[in-house]
């Protein structure tokens, strides 16, 4: 109880003494290359071979010939758009940026380049995390878009070329009954696990006491509490948007 | 000058700071000695406002940084340059960016008068040409040297401190960065604290020396009264270097 209290506050010093807009600007953008161009590599190959795999399984599932074959990408586009896209991807994401960011400001913190910002009478929780969890909440967004659209298309090439599906059933089951409601509820998850990952792996770096194993530490404490904070919200978000 | 009166410091149950009281003065090198684990640093970490005091007072030329409100603390926090131990460059910068970080959270100058103003206090410190070498290509002594340009880059610097400056420097750069110390302090007229537990730098640049023993300050003094200071702890501190044994006994 005590972590979680420090860790409102913490959130609620980020808010306070801050520098000029023009610094958090020129921060964002750096951070948001950073966070959301450098993970681009990790998503598109994640997700194509998620959408590839739900293909094929689901495919492998569907035996009976009462079942068109066009709910293969029915079944693939909701899974994506619901669950795969932005959750999965939170995952990796939690494992790239959140062990960075925890990592980066633990060894920030151990080599007291924090207490020299604190020093020149910067807030340093503001000027170094509040861009980091700015700049996740504007980019994983649009890695999830891409995810989504990498994953239905990866299906759309594993089912076609291994024969399960054809190019016009598939296309015909991602247009069916399409609820454009998913699409809202996957950006919105998107936006709340981009803020969890981005804000605990950064208090967890923050408070990094101690030398290099200390932070080793911090990091994989930063990913685990990370990717539980994702999938409680998960449920969380499913049971109160749905 | 700085002044610091009753400071009370506890970690859980363990003391490190019992009532520690002092005047840092204006013009002169003030150096904090003792042993490891004494709370020299912890002391000069609560001076600077980087661990908060659990009882006591600082005040820096009698305004009480203790009691300050926001907008005081930070103006006061901006009159003030510190050298790390460890040097705290940061490690995403260049050596030049690394100056001009300073003026450019603290100050509206343009590029060029911030980047003059860097290279003025690079060539100050010995360093004219190394603007585009990142911390990991320097020594460590040059990380000293870059983080006492980055500490008084700022025109504003009254207060400048340095944590163990010459922890892992050998003997000659040690001299180096503590005659740097002392010149700037002279040139500046700044208040300039140290805290070491080297007897080279007590005996080259201590205008100003307080010995602390198990969180109490013992002695004060200046490098003239070491030899006979009277105080047991603090001979005991003094004498178990060999040379400084060896000086006491002709």
């Amino acid at each position: 109880m005590r972590g979680i209290g420090q860790y409102f506050i913490f959130l609620g010093s980020l808010f306070v003494n801050r520098e000029t807009v023009s610094t958090y600007v020129k921060l964002i953008i750096d951070e948001c290359i950073l966070i959301g161009w450098k993970s681009i590599f990790i998503v598109v190959i994640i997700s194509s071979f998620i959408g590839a795999v739900s293909t094929v399984q689901t495919a492998y599932n569907l035996v009976s010939p009462l079942i068109d074959r066009y709910v293969i990408s029915l079944i693939v586009r909701d899974m994506t758009l619901l669950e795969l896209a932005p959750t999965i991807t939170a995952l990796v994401f939690a494992g790239k940026v959140g062990s960075n960011i925890a990592s980066g400001l633990g060894t920030m913190r151990i080599t007291e380049q924090i207490d020299a910002l604190e020093v020149m009478g910067i807030n340093a929780s503001s000027y170094l995390v509040l861009p980091k969890i700015i700049a996740s909440m504007l980019m994983y967004p649009l890695l999830v878009i891409l995810a989504a659209f990498l994953s239905i298309y990866g299906g759309y090439l594993a089912g076609v070329l291994t024969g399960v599906t054809t190019p016009y059933e598939y296309i015909y089951g991602i247009r069916a009954d399409f609820n454009e409601y998913s699409v809202s509820f996957a950006l919105t998850k998107a936006v709340v696990f981009a803020f969890l990952i981005s804000s605990i792996s950064a208090y967890k770096g923050y408070f990094t006491k101690g030398g290099a194993l200390e932070v080793g530490i911090a990091s994989t404490n930063a990913v685990t509490n990370s990717c539980i904070a994702v999938l409680l919200a998960d449920y969380l978000l499913a049971q109160l948007l749905l | 000058m700085i002044e610091f009166r009753n400071i009370h410091k506890s970690f859980e149950e363990k003391v490190v700071l019992d009532g520690v009281s002092g005047v840092l003065e204006r013009g002169k090198c003030n150096l904090l000695i003792g042993a490891s684990g004494t709370g020299k640093s912890v002391l000069l970490k609560c001076i600077v406002g980087l661990i908060p005091t659990d009882q006591g007072e600082v005040l820096f030329d009698n305004r009480d940084f203790t009691l300050a409100d926001r907008d005081l603390k930070t103006d006061i926090r901006r009159e003030i340059g510190m050298l790390f131990q460890s040097g705290a460059l940061f490690d995403s910068k260049t050596v030049e960016q690394n100056v001009m970080f300073p003026l450019d959270i603290l100050t509206k100058m343009s590029k060029e008068e911030k980047l003059e103003r860097a290279n003025i206090v690079l060539k100050r410190v010995g360093l004219e040409n190394t603007n585009k070498k990142m911390p990991s290509e320097i020594s460590g002594g040059m990380k000293k040297r870059v983080g006492i340009a980055r500490a008084i880059v700022n025109e504003d610097v009254k207060y400048l401190f340095c944590d163990e400056p010459n922890s892992g420097l050998d003997p000659q750069t040690s001299i180096l960065i503590d005659d740097l110390i002392k010149e700037i302090t002279d040139e500046l007229q700044i208040t300039t604290t140290v805290v070491t537990h080297d007897m080279n730098s007590v005996l080259g640049i201590g205008d100003k020396i307080m010995f602390l023993f198990k969180g109490k300050k013992v002695w004060e003094g200046n490098k003239d009264e070491i030899m006979d200071s009277g105080v047991k702890e603090f001979d005991d501190f003094v004498f178990a270097n060999k040379v400084m044994n060896k000086m006491r006994h002709g």
